[in-house]
């Protein structure tokens, strides 16, 4: 295999561009969202699960069919799972009509 | 490149995109939701392109198709039974599950590679990459079950620390380090390389042990930025660049995330990680001579002072949320806003177990979120209040932290000794969750409730209806 150097180059200015990009987008979050943002940044990394659908795609052998199938399971649960608990917190942010103008009569 | 290539490095971008707004969407509550399902969308995108496009895949369906039946149900199953108060070690184990498939992977293409190489080595980017992907996400493996061991309270939630312990970190980790120059520069060993997984797994556990059960919120999040960064290294190794933006996103959102954490409570990261705080249980208690001169109120008269109050200012806590209290909270809110009582929450950045943890109970019993004010839009306010009524909170309420010499010292504190009076519910007399005595409880303006949060508001909800 080979790695060329456009390719280094590449993921290097993807790395660095997309650091800043999380950085600054997560710098404007409130604090009474952070728990939600923890899980809701959990639940991007789930991505992995692509990363292990491909060694599924490339198993031959018994291990690494095995490692495929831990990967994927694995995967799954990160991704359906943080985007299910995101989804419930983020459920109960809901705001009631009329509660702002019963505060101060 | 033919068309099947730039169509998935379209559906990368687009994918790429949903994920960076569903983190940008969360910065107001009324786009959150949205947000976070059009990143569920850009996700659900991205895994049936790879499902469709990918050469093999169809040889191998059953992997995708059973892996993810089980990883979907034990997810799903988990993410919709688990009770708010248990959140954080929720995401833990979420977090363990995504570090574990990281590490998977990187062990996967390291096998595949070594195992069939000709003896020369492979490019340094490559293995650099494999081996960071397989140190990182191990780490964030055992480190997110301990993690979430001592928030469920399965493990001691006390810093364990044996003799030497900080040396036989050390000690793993340079061995781990050299492993890796070895595996990098010398020989692509496959023998080598799974000790050198069994160290980072091992590491993961003895990092994540010495620290308080107090902290593992900040551990937590700091996990989460090492997932993310493992899913980053593999996503260079496959050269998947929907893997390399989202680990890295949320590896720099996860570091920016942790940086916050500690600085609400005014500690370095490098004080958390290594410092042992926080005995991390309800045992410790304040000395004899402390616990005579707290001074007990009854619930109705605790209720009348805050009825016919022209301001009241609500505190919550992790006791609130251990005793599934805030029904009974809102409750009150609502009787005391019918009489005309203007009542706020005052929200401690590091209140409860995980920032936010109490605006996502309150949000669940319905309190408008307007309500939830934080502490620096809020702190001024304790002046002109009636009642300052503290619901299971204890550090974040603890004026030692503006004097010298308690561990808590300089961690900024809602400042509800300015209030008019102080009502204190709390399960015991024991000291708080980070095992410091707290002068609040011995002002001659605080008053203590004793019991259980749930019961205590209950009766404070009776007496402020016959009031």
């Amino acid at each position: 295999m080979e790695i060329s150097a456009f390719e280094l180059l590449s993921a290097l200015f993807i790395l660095v561009l997309a650091a800043f990009v999380g950085y600054e987008v997560v710098s404007k979050v409130p604090t009474m969202l952070h728990t939600p943002l923890m899980s809701g940044a959990n639940a991007v990394h789930g991505v992995i699960v692509v990363g292990a659908m491909l060694v599924a795609a490339s198993s031959e052998g018994p291990i690494r069919i095995a490692l495929a199938l831990l990967g994927v399971i694995l995967g799954t649960i990160n991704v359906v799972g943080g985007f299910v608990v995101t989804d419930r917190m983020l459920e109960m942010f809901k705001k009631r009509p009329g509660e702002q103008t019963r505060e101060r009569n | 490149m033919d068309t099947l290539e730039v169509l998935t490095y379209i559906v990368w971008l687009i994918a790429s995109v949903t994920f960076i707004l569903a983190l940008k969407f969360l910065a107001s509550p009324s786009t959150a939701r949205r947000g976070n399902q059009l990143g569920a969308a850009g996700m659900a995108l991205v895994v049936a392109w790879t499902f469709v496009s990918t050469e093999g895949m169809l040889e191998n369906w059953w992997i995708i198709v059973v892996g993810g039946a089980i990883g979907s149900v034990a997810g799903y199953l988990g993410a919709k039974r688990v009770p708010m108060t248990a959140m954080p070690q929720m995401v833990a184990i979420f977090n363990g599950a995504g570090g574990g498939a990281a590490a998977v992977v990187a062990v996967a293409e390291f096998l595949e590679f070594a195992g069939h190489g000709n003896g020369s080595l492979l490019p340094l980017p490559f293995v650099i990459a494999t081996l960071a992907g397989a140190i990182i996400g191990s780490v964030a493996l055992t480190g997110s079950v301990v993690a979430w061991g001592k928030l469920q309270g399965v493990i001691s939630g006390r810093p364990v620390q044996y003799p030497g312990s900080q040396i036989v970190t050390a000690v793993l980790f340079l061995a781990a380090m050299g492993l890796g120059v070895y595996l990098v520069a010398v020989e692509n060993s496959i023998p080598l390389f799974l000790v050198f997984v069994a160290i980072s797994l091992v590491l993961g556990v003895q990092l994540t042990m010495p620290i308080g059960g107090a902290d593992m919120p900040v551990v937590v999040s700091l996990l989460n930025s090492y997932t993310g960064i493992a899913v980053a290294a593999t996503g260079f190794v496959l050269g998947n660049y929907a893997l390399l933006i989202a680990g890295t996103l949320v590896g720099a959102s996860g570091a920016i995330l942790t940086q916050l954490m500690c600085k609400a409570m005014n500690r370095s990261i490098f004080n958390v990680l290594f410092a042992g705080f926080g005995t991390g249980g309800d045992t410790a208690t304040a000395g004899p001579e402390g616990e005579e001169q707290l001074r007990e109120i009854s619930a109705d008269d605790a209720a009348v002072l805050m009825a016919y109050g022209k301001r009241v200012i609500i505190v919550p806590g992790y006791g609130m949320a251990v005793a599934q209290a805030q029904g009974p909270v809102r409750e009150l809110m609502d009787l005391l806003v019918a009489r005309g009582v203007d009542v706020q929450f005052a929200i401690h950045p590091v209140a409860g177990r995980m920032p936010g943890h109490m605006n996502v109970l309150l949000a669940e019993a319905n309190v408008p979120y307007d309500r939830l004010k934080e502490m620096d839009e809020i702190n001024d306010d304790f002046a002109d209040t009636d009642v300052a009524l503290i619901i299971g909170a204890n550090d974040v309420v603890n004026p030692a932290a503006r004097e010298e010499g308690s561990p808590i010292s300089g961690m900024p504190i809602l400042n509800v000794d300015h209030a008019q009076n102080i009502i204190v519910l709390k399960r015991g007399r024991g000291a708080g969750f980070a095992g410091i005595p707290n002068p609040l409880f011995s002002n001659e303006k605080t008053t203590m409730l004793f019991g259980d949060a749930k019961p205590s508001v209950a009766a404070l909800v009776a007496g402020v209806k016959q009031a």
